[in-house]
C-alpha cells in the first residue's frame, strides 16, 4: 500500500507553524495519492492583516472561515463578504477554516465560532465584513504613508492600489499594512455599492467533494489511531448492569473495552449516557465485537413511556391551562365558550419525534497526550466541542485544539447531536494514551441522537360575521428535555407566536412535558412543527368562512408590506386554484422564521388507491437580502426536501422507551424518485437581513397537507402523511 | 486470512476476516476514505462501489467476494488526470451540499450511464433510488446525470 500518513511531530509543526491558518483538517487524513483540494493549499508566506485573512506575495488572498462547512456553503459566504470588502478578484481567494484554539486564545477573535440559526449571513455580515473593510483601508493607509498622499485619494480595487500615476498590488503592502492600526474602523458597503454580493458564485467546497478527496470527520488517520463503537442504554438514562468483555476479548483485533458513565449534572449540550464501548485495530472488528459482547441493562423508571403514552399524556394536559405565550385582545376562551357551536372550528393536530439521521453518523476522532489534546468532530460548534474534551480530560481549553473539518450534514444536529460522543471518545483517549476514533452504527445514531421532540396543538378559531376569524385559540404541548429549557420554550411555538395574521383577539398557551429522550434542535427548531399545524389549520377556518386559503392569507396581512409582497408573488407564480379535477391539488402555506418570510405552493397528485406524488413546489422567499442567489437555491430546495422527508415518510414511534426504528430500513427518508419539482422565486423586500439555510422547510409540509385536502377531500391533521388512507372514490 | 484486491488497477494485500465488508476494508485498512459508511445494511448507498462495473453496496457485500474481481472506488473514477464525465457533470451543476453522500450517488450514476447512454428521468430516479441523500440534492442530481450523459455522447462523438 502507497499511503503515507505524515507524522505526528510533522502535524503538530505544521499546525503551529500555521498560526492561525487551519490546515490539519486537509491535511491529516490524506496519503501521497491523493490530491489536494485547490482552495486549501497551506497559504504559505502569507501576511497576516488580520485574523481573517492573510495575502501572500502572489496577491493571493487566504481566508480563514470559522464557520463550519456542513453543505449550507459557509466557506464561499464568508469568503464572498471579505472580498467584497477587500477587494480582490474572486480567483485569487482560497479558504480555510479558521483556528478555535486560537479563537479561545485571543479572546474569541472571530466572535462567533458556532454555526447554527441560519445566522451566518443574517447576524454576522457586519463583523465578517468589517474585517475585510479594515483590511482594504490599512492597505489603502500604507500607500498612502508611502506615496505621501491622504487615504482618501487611494483607490483599493481587485488586489491594486493607485493613486494619481502610482499604482502597487495588495501583496506590495501587505507587510506595512500589518502594523497600521487605523484611527478609525471603516463602516461596511450598502448593498447598492456590492460588485461581487448579489451574483451566484460557484461554492470552493464542490470539487473535493466529487473526487473522495474532501476529509470528514470520519475520515481523520492518525498514526497509532484505534476505533471504538459504542452502545449506551437503549432507554436513554437507564444504567449499564452488567458487560462481559471476557466473552469478546480475544477476536481479532480486539484491545480494550471502556465504560461510559451518564452525567446527569451535565445535561443540555455536553451529557454523556451510560454505555460500554468496545475498541480494536479497526471500527468494523470492535463493531463485530460490541454486538456479539452479552450487556445487561437496567433500563430505568422510562421503560414504558411509548408514543400513545405520550399522547394521552399530553390530551390530558391539553384539559389545563398552560403558560401564556401570547395573548392579545378579549377572553378568547370565553368567547368561544358563548359562541355557537356552528361557528367553531376546532381541530388537534401533532407531530411526532423525528431524528436528525445526518448522512455522516455521529462520530469523533480524539488524541488525548500529555501536552495537548486534539479533536476532530462533525460538531457545528468548535468551541463547545473544545470545551467538552478539554473538561472531559481534565485540561485547560488552551490546550486543546479542535480541527474544523467538512460535515456531513449539520441540520442542528451537529451542536447539541454530536456532543456526547465527543466526551467518549476524549474518555476513551485519555484512558488508552492513543487516539481514537469512535463511530456510532447508524442505529446507535438514531437511537442516542439528540432529537426532535414531539408536538401536539389544540386550535379553536370562532367565525365572524365575515367568515374572518374573531377569536383563536390555541394550546400545545411540547414533549422536551428539562435540560434545554431555552430551545424548548424559545422555539416550541416559534410559528405560533410569528403567526402573522391580524386577528383581533389570540390567545396562545403551552406545557412542557417531561421526556427522557433528549431532545435538540433540528433545522427550523418549533417553525418546522407549529409551521405545519398553524398553516393547515388556517386552510380550515378559510374554507369554513368560504374563503379561497391564499385569498385569506392576503386578506388576513393586509399593511403588512413584506408579507403581502411574499404571497402576491406567490399567487403570480404559482397559478394557485382550487377548482382542480380530484385527485390533483394545490395547496399554499406561508411561515416566518430565522427573519425570512417563506410561501410555498404545493402540487399533488393522489391516485384512486391512495397513492401520493408531490409534483411540484413553488416557494417565494423574502430574506432581506441576498449574497449567494444560486446558493440560496440550493439551500431552498434542500429545505424543502428536508422537510417534506419528515412530514411524508418520516416519523419516529417510541415504545417501552426506545424507538422501534432501528436504520434506514425502519426511518425512511424522501428518495430521488419522491422529490417534487422546486422552483424558488425572490421576492426581497431589502430592508433587512433573514437566514436561508431553514425557512424554506416548514411552509412545503403544510402545503402539501392542504394540497391533499383539495385532492381527495381528506385533511391531514399528523405526520407521516404516509400513515393516512388518501384513497378516495 | 490474506486476501489480494485489484483496487482502481492496483493490488493490495489485506490480511483479514474474509466476511469482513469491502467498505471497512477499503476504509479502515487501506485509508481508501472517499467510499463513505452510511447505515451498514446497504439501505442508503453512501457505500456505492463499482465491482467488474456493477454498482455494489461496500457495506453489505464480504470482501471475500470481490478478490479476482475489479473494483473501481470513488478514487480510481479520475483516470489519468481527467475526471469522469459524471464527475464533471456534479461540478459544473454545483451537485454536492455537504457532500457526505456524492461518492456513492456518482458512483450509481457512472454504472447506469455505462450501461444506458440516454437514461429517462425514470431509469435515473430507479437507478438512484436506493441512494439517500440528506442535503436534498436530488434535483441537482437528476440535471446532472442528463448532463453526463450528453458529456459521454459527445465524448463518442468526437
Amino acid at each position: 500500500m502507497s499511503a503515507q500518513l505524515i507524522s505526528r511531530r510533522t502535524f503538530i509543526q505544521t499546525s503551529v507553524a500555521a498560526g492561525g491558518g487551519l490546515l490539519l483538517g486537509f491535511h491529516i487524513p490524506t496519503f501521497a495519492a491523493r490530491v489536494e483540494p485547490k482552495p486549501w493549499q497551506t497559504p504559505t508566506n502569507g501576511v497576516e492583516i488580520n485574523a481573517w485573512l492573510t495575502i501572500d506575495k502572489d496577491g493571493r488572498v487566504t481566508i480563514r472561515v470559522p464557520h463550519t462547512e456542513m453543505g449550507q456553503g459557509a466557506l464561499t459566504s464568508v469568503s464572498m463578504m471579505i472580498a467584497e470588502e477587500l477587494d480582490v478578484e474572486w480567483e485569487k481567494v482560497q479558504a480555510v477554516f479558521a483556528d478555535a484554539n486560537r479563537h479561545l486564545r485571543n479572546n474569541r477573535e472571530y466572535k462567533v465560532m458556532s454555526t447554527h440559526g441560519s445566522m451566518l449571513v443574517r447576524l454576522q455580515h457586519p463583523h465578517i465584513m468589517q474585517a475585510g473593510a479594515s483590511a482594504r483601508e490599512r492597505l489603502k493607509e500604507a500607500a498612502a504613508r508611502a506615496w505621501g498622499v491622504d487615504r482618501s485619494q487611494v483607490k483599493a480595487r481587485l488586489g491594486v492600489l493607485e493613486c494619481g500615476g502610482r499604482r502597487a498590488t495588495y501583496a506590495e503592502f501587505a507587510t506595512a499594512a500589518a502594523s497600521i492600526e487605523l484611527d478609525r474602523e471603516p463602516e461596511i458597503k450598502k448593498p447598492a455599492q456590492w460588485w461581487l454580493l448579489g451574483r451566484s458564485t460557484p461554492r470552493l467546497d464542490i470539487e473535493p467533494k466529487t473526487d473522495g478527496s474532501a476529509a470528514f470527520a470520519i475520515d481523520t488517520r492518525l498514526p497509532g489511531m484505534v476505533y471504538a463503537a459504542v452502545k449506551c442504554c437503549p432507554v436513554p438514562w437507564g444504567k449499564l448492569k452488567r458487560y462481559d468483555f471476557e466473552a469478546v476479548r480475544n477476536r481479532p483485533g480486539v484491545i480494550a473495552a471502556i465504560e461510559f458513565k451518564a452525567q446527569p449534572g451535565k445535561q443540555g449540550y455536553s451529557d454523556m449516557q451510560n454505555g460500554v464501548a468496545v475498541v480494536a485495530d479497526t471500527w468494523y472488528r470492535a463493531k463485530t465485537a460490541l454486538d456479539l459482547m452479552p450487556i445487561e441493562w437496567d433500563y430505568g423508571p422510562d421503560a414504558n413511556a411509548s408514543t400513545e403514552s405520550y399522547l394521552t399524556e399530553a390530551r390530558q394536559l391539553l384539559e389545563q391551562p398552560g403558560e401564556v405565550s401570547r395573548h392579545i385582545g378579549e377572553d378568547v376562551l370565553a368567547m368561544l365558550e358563548a359562541a355557537p357551536p356552528e361557528k367553531v372550528i376546532s381541530a388537534e393536530y401533532y407531530r411526532p419525534f423525528e431524528t436528525h439521521a445526518r448522512m455522516e453518523p455521529i462520530n469523533a476522532t480524539v488524541s488525548v497526550t500529555p501536552e495537548r489534546v486534539d479533536v476532530w468532530s462533525p460538531t457545528q460548534d468548535q468551541s463547545v466541542a473544545l470545551m467538552l474534551a478539554a473538561d472531559q480530560a481534565g485540561r485547560d481549553p488552551k490546550h486543546v485544539y479542535v480541527h474544523t473539518v467538512f460535515l456531513g450534514g449539520g441540520f442542528g444536529g451537529g451542536g447539541g447531536g454530536n456532543t456526547a460522543v465527543t466526551r467518549q471518545a476524549t474518555e476513551i483517549s485519555k484512558q488508552l494514551g492513543r487516539p481514537v476514533q469512535v463511530i456510532w452504527s447508524r442505529e446507535e445514531d438514531i437511537a442516542q441522537d439528540k432529537q426532535r421532540p414531539p408536538n401536539v396543538t389544540r386550535f379553536k378559531a370562532l367565525l365572524g360575521p365575515n367568515g374572518l376569524p374573531a377569536a383563536w385559540f390555541s394550546r400545545s404541548v411540547w414533549h422536551t428535555q428539562n435540560a434545554m429549557p431555552v430551545i424548548g420554550a424559545a422555539r416550541a411555538d416559534y410559528a405560533i407566536g410569528n403567526m402573522p395574521y391580524k386577528v383581533p383577539n389570540r390567545h396562545h398557551e403551552r406545557h412542557n412535558a417531561r421526556t427522557h429522550i433528549p431532545t435538540a434542535t433540528h433545522r427550523a427548531p418549533g417553525a418546522n412543527q407549529h409551521g405545519f399545524m398553524t398553516e393547515c389549520f388556517v386552510d380550515e377556518v378559510a374554507l369554513a368562512g368560504g374563503w379561497d386559503p391564499l385569498d385569506w392569507r392576503i386578506e388576513m396581512t393586509k399593511g403588512m408590506e413584506d408579507w403581502q409582497r411574499v404571497l402576491l408573488t406567490l399567487k403570480e407564480k404559482s397559478g394557485f386554484r382550487t377548482d382542480l379535477p380530484k385527485g390533483t391539488g394545490m395547496g399554499v402555506a406561508v411561515v416566518e422564521s430565522h427573519g425570512t418570510i417563506a410561501a410555498a405552493c404545493a402540487t399533488v397528485t393522489v391516485s384512486r388507491r391512495g397513492a401520493l406524488s408531490v409534483d411540484k413546489i413553488v416557494i417565494v422567499v423574502d430574506s432581506g437580502h441576498v449574497i449567494n442567489p444560486s446558493n440560496a437555491i440550493e439551500q431552498c430546495e434542500g429545505s424543502a426536501c428536508w422537510e417534506l422527508s419528515h412530514a411524508w415518510v418520516g416519523g419516529l414511534d417510541l415504545r417501552e422507551g426506545r424507538f422501534t426504528n432501528t436504520n434506514f430500513s425502519t426511518y425512511n427518508l424522501l428518495r430521488i424518485d419522491q422529490m417534487p419539482e422546486v422552483e424558488v422565486h425572490f421576492a426581497l423586500s431589502r430592508n433587512k437581513w433573514g437566514g436561508l439555510g431553514e425557512p424554506a422547510g416548514p411552509p412545503v409540509p403544510p402545503a402539501v397537507a392542504n394540497a391533499i385536502y383539495f385532492a381527495t377531500g381528506k385533511r391531514i391533521r399528523s405526520t407521516p402523511f404516509r400513515n393516512h388512507d388518501l384513497s378516495w372514490s | 486470512m490474506a486476501l489480494t484486491l485489484e483496487i482502481n488497477e492496483t493490488k493490495y494485500t489485506v490480511d483479514i476476516e474474509p466476511e469482513t465488508p469491502l467498505l471497512w476494508v477499503l476504509r479502515d485498512n487501506l485509508n481508501l476514505t472517499g467510499t463513505k459508511y452510511g447505515c451498514g445494511i446497504g439501505a442508503c448507498g453512501t457505500c456505492t462501489v463499482h465491482v467488474d462495473g456493477q454498482a455494489m453496496r461496500s457495506c453489505t457485500l464480504p470482501v471475500s467476494a470481490a478478490v479476482g474481481k475489479r473494483i473501481t472506488t470513488i478514487e480510481g473514477l479520475t483516470r489519468d488526470g481527467k475526471r469522469h464525465p459524471v464527475q464533471a457533470a456534479w461540478i459544473e451543476l454545483g451537485v454536492p451540499q455537504c457532500g457526505y453522500c456524492q461518492s456513492g450517488q456518482i458512483m450509481a450514476a457512472a454504472a447506469l450511464l455505462a450501461q444506458r447512454r440516454s437514461p429517462t428521468d425514470q431509469e435515473i430516479d430507479a437507478a438512484l433510488a436506493g441512494n439517500l441523500c440528506r442535503c436534498g440534492t436530488y434535483l441537482r442530481i437528476r440535471q446532472a446525470v442528463r448532463r453526463a450523459a450528453q458529456l459521454m455522447r459527445s465524448e463518442v462523438t468526437s
